[in-house]
């Protein structure tokens, strides 16, 4: 096994996915046929070979700092599940009696 | 009378400018089609009637021009559009109409074409069948029985139902070109860099690229050639101009391939292709050395690597991407009823919100990027990338493109490969290379396989698109287009 049932519950909790306990049980089987899968990167001897993190070969894109038109308050709150007074409105972030 | 719907887009836009044929014409025959057959081939997620109708009257009055004036596009549903529902076939997104539109959008308004609708895709454009859309698969018009492909399998059924004579597909791992295989129509990747990210929701960053999905080469290479280029907004843009794909096209379509040298990867041989696939890769092979082409054999030995590679890159990247849809800012949100935590909220949101590829990629990433892990899975990735852009570099210096089948498997039937996540990947076998190293890649249809569509694909070096774009004419020059059975 690569990957047990447990990490993956672990994994879903540091992803934000509040799995069911189903979910767990399929997850973690087919998650570990796939990590068995990839795992055969680490046949190629590599060590004095640089990572490529993308195919573009530019760096520092720089470009003028100048004013440009952006969203109104309203069109950026505009797809928001819950507003208030201008601005995002979200869940308690502090424990009760903080 | 002729139908609309038939013509290529080359042929519509020349009706159009010289007023044969009216802009809302052109537009009604195919929001008509798209009435007539999408309840059976599902090909769309929106269709914006309204707003079709209201563009081609624009190009009619003469307030719009441009060099596709008045041709209908289809757009996948990953790309943002103004006021126009964006969802990425997920539920996270249900109802979400983007308070912008991307680059690629803004440069198909500004070249006169008139949206009709956004297609559907696998959610968050993971997966080769669009059985992972949150709101039902597309059938393909072949055989509806079948998968369209994937993930862009909205946009290439339209095409091929004749819904639409052009759409726009994004390619990460394959999207646009498998999906135009198995439905019988053309497909291109650009050059990644060649045309810009900007308003496309994000799956894996240095991987995504948009580009045109057609049935013609030289329609592809039209569309192409309206979206790219440079985006400020885009800060892996190349600043530098799209070569000339149309010109190309044209070339190719003379059927003249003297000199052009074309390589076989001899690690593709006898990688698990279909037999009727193989055999119809070898016929056009035939095909391809008869109008001139030399075909020589190159060795690169890490595209075997291609795929491990690719699932711990754009899972990876993914799990990162997708942190934004968190509840807060726009999409759904579940189980706020005043006593549940932030986290909590967030949490029931997004297991509510994703399917299960996406859960299963965002989990596989996270653990990829861990500590402790990192190096043996994503630095490790990582270098495999640098290894398979040598492999095509050096593959370069001997030939002028690389040829293979686009994708072992013919359409295959709805649930044959959903138990099994990593048999699904494997459609992506032959389209992967070319996203880990950036250059472009075309798919064009190149005969049947149990009377299915089979795929050719032709990949050239970074900023080379003409090149794929010239080979592919030529072979389209040599064995036609393919025309569905009547739906």
């Amino acid at each position: 096994m690569a990957i047990s049932r447990e990490e993956v519950a672990h994994l879903a909790r540091l992803s934000r996915l509040a799995v069911t306990e189903q979910e767990l049980d399929q997850f973690a089987g087919q998650l570990d046929v796939i990590l068995q899968s990839v795992a055969r990167v680490g046949e190629v001897a590599a060590d004095d070979i640089p990572p490529t993190s993308h195919s573009v070969p530019l760096t520092n894109v720089y470009r003028d700092d100048l004013p440009q038109p952006c969203l109104t308050q309203e069109e950026a709150l505009s797809g928001a599940p819950d507003a208030f007074e201008g601005r995002f409105r979200v869940p308690r972030i502090l424990d009760e009696e903080a | 009378m002729t139908d609309l719907t038939r013509l290529t887009a080359a042929d519509l836009a020349a009706k159009i400018k010289s007023k044969e044929v009216s802009a809302v014409e052109v537009a009604q025959a195919h929001l008509d089609r798209i009435e007539a057959v999408d309840p059976r081939v599902h090909a769309f997620l929106h269709v914006d009637r309204e707003g079709a109708l209201a563009a081609a009257a624009r190009v009619d009055s003469g307030e719009v021009d441009g060099p596709l004036a008045g041709v209908p596009v289809a757009v996948k549903d990953v790309i943002a559009t103004r006021g126009v529902p964006t969802t990425a076939a997920s539920k996270i997104l249900e109802g979400w109409r983007p308070p912008y539109s991307a680059t690629i959008v803004e440069r198909l308004q500004a070249a006169g074409t008139v949206m009709l609708g956004k297609t559907n895709m696998d959610e968050f454009a993971m997966g080769s069948s669009t059985e992972y859309s949150a709101y039902g698969p597309t059938n393909n018009p072949w055989d509806l029985g079948r998968i369209p492909g994937g993930s862009g399998g909205g946009s290439a059924a339209a095409i091929a139902a004749y819904e639409a004579p052009l759409a726009i597909g994004t390619d990460t791992g394959g999207s646009i070109r498998q999906p135009g295989a198995v439905t019988g129509t053309v497909g291109a990747k650009p050059t990644y860099g060649g045309t810009s990210r900007y308003g496309l929701i994000a799956f894996s960053s240095s991987l995504d690229t948009p580009g045109p999905c057609a049935r013609t080469v030289e329609d592809a290479a039209l569309l192409h050639a309206v979206i790219g280029g440079h985006d400020p907004r885009d800060s892996t843009s190349i600043p530098e101009p799209v070569p000339d794909v149309v010109g190309a096209a044209r070339l190719g379509a003379t059927g003249d391939l003297t000199g052009v040298r074309l390589g076989l990867v001899k690690e593709f041989a006898g990688d698990g292709s279909e037999p009727g696939v193989a055999a119809a890769f070898r016929e056009s092979i035939e095909a391809l050395v008869k109008l001139g082409a030399e075909v020589v054999e190159v060795s690169c030995p890490h595209f075997q690597y291609a795929l491990p590679a690719y699932y711990l890159i754009a899972p990876s990247e993914c799990s990162s991407n997708l942190a934004r849809f968190d509840g807060v800012r726009y999409g759904l949100r579940v189980g706020d009823d005043g006593n549940r935590s932030l986290e909590e909220v967030m949490s029931l949101t997004r297991d509510a919100g994703f399917g299960p590829e996406v859960k299963r990629r965002i989990i596989l990433g996270t653990y990829a990027l861990s500590s402790g892990y990192y190096d043996a899975y994503y630095g490790q990735a990582q270098k495999v990338r640098t290894l398979i852009t040598r492999d095509f570099q050096k593959a370069f210096e001997q030939v002028d493109v690389l040829v293979s089948p686009t994708t072992p498997f013919v359409a295959f039937p709805f649930g044959s490969r959903t138990s099994d996540p990593y048999q699904m990947y494997l459609a992506d076998l032959f389209t992967i290379p070319t996203n880990l190293y950036g250059g472009p890649a075309i798919s064009v249809p190149c005969g049947l396989a149990e009377g299915l569509p089979v795929g050719f694909q032709v990949m050239a070096p970074t900023m080379a698109d003409d090149r794929m774009y010239r080979v592919a004419a030529a072979l389209e020059s040599a064995v036609g287009t393919l025309t569905p059975p009547a739906l």
